[in-house]
């Protein structure tokens, strides 16, 4: 990321992501379904982006931070779960993960994290690539001109210049699948959250940046 | 939900230069993309945007198809006088946004 990009992101009078920000609180102070919205219950979900993915203690599944609005929502608000990657899911995932902007990422071995490790090192597609052989062995060259990063996810969801809009770490994971030339997962599925859980491992201890600004 | 954020100074000495910071949400769709099918999207973009300092034009700019989505524009003026800055885009398809900021010089 480049000195400009940076300062872009860090100013909040230039970062594009505050307007899904600010739609996202305007959504979490609306009352839904039941009658509640997520500030009667949520005063503040600080922290709450720096350790997710996470696994829900009742029913046992791994959810992410957008899966986690989503199974709130319908769980304890009766009301309907957002489509993946729709711009009221983005809105509030934006607003809740800029509440941990600055807290170091938590996260801990755990078999989530190993079952992303194994999808990280698995080559696939056409192109018989693994994550790790980019954002693992080749991270600084290039890549189409573009340098390639270490691939930490210390920013979801980030506005993307070249998406010229807000885009979650889902999407970014599918992106790139399908420049391997393998074939993508679903949004929501098993395989993308562990992959999530296994990045949020290897980026632990550094700092949340959310909602980020990335070329 | 906002459709623009404005950023300047609230207060400022006379003579002293403002760097106002302005971010409007629009698509800037170009006119020259296609669906899947091949059909044109029609063209959607802010085509003007304008700042008066108490009514008097201190900044102008036409936008054009190249212009990213939600359009940063950033500029400097000269605080002259206490008072209000209006900035204002208007676009395709009726597109029109106004917005103020209030400012003291002391």
């Amino acid at each position: 990321m480049g000195r400009e990009t940076r300062a872009m992101q860090d100013d909040d009078a230039t970062n594009p992501a505050m307007f899904w920000v600010l739609e996202g609180e305007t959504l979490f102070r609306k009352k839904e379904g039941s009658g509640k919205a997520c500030s009667d219950c949520h005063s503040t979900l600080q922290g709450a982006a720096a350790r997710h993915p996470a696994r829900d203690a009742k029913s046992g599944r791994l959810l992410n931070l957008e899966q986690r609005i989503n199974a709130c929502r319908t769980e304890r608000m009766d009301a309907p779960a957002y489509g993946y990657e729709s711009r009221e899911l983005l809105s509030l995932t934006a607003y809740v993960a800029k509440q941990s902007r600055g807290l170091e990422i938590q996260s801990h071995e755990n078999p989530a994290v190993e079952a992303g490790r194994r999808l990280y090192q698995l080559r696939q597609g056409q192109l018989n690539l693994s994550c790790a052989q980019c954002h693992d062995e080749r991270w600084g060259k290039k890549l189409a001109g573009t340098p390639i990063p270490q691939g930490h996810s210390t920013g979801y969801p980030l506005y993307r210049l070249e998406w010229q809009g807000l885009g979650s770490l889902q999407r970014r994971l599918r992106n790139c699948l399908t420049g391997m030339r393998a074939e993508t997962f679903p949004f929501g599925a098993p395989e993308l959250v562990e992959l999530e859980a296994y990045l949020m491992w290897r980026a632990r201890g550094m700092k949340m940046e959310s909602p980020a600004v990335r070329p | 939900m906002s459709q623009a954020i404005v950023s300047m100074p609230k207060q400022a000495k006379r003579g002293e230069v403002l760097e106002i910071k302005t971010l409007a949400q629009h698509p800037m769709e170009t006119g020259y993309r296609r669906t899947q099918e091949g059909v044109v999207i029609a063209r959607n973009i802010i085509r003007t945007f304008v700042c008066t300092y108490n009514g008097a034009e201190v900044f102008r700019m036409e936008l054009h198809p190249a212009i990213a989505a939600n359009p940063l524009i950033a500029f400097t003026t000269v605080a002259t006088e206490s008072g209000t800055l209006e900035f204002r885009w208007a676009g395709d398809n009726g597109y029109a946004v106004t917005e103020s900021a209030g400012i003291t010089v002391v």
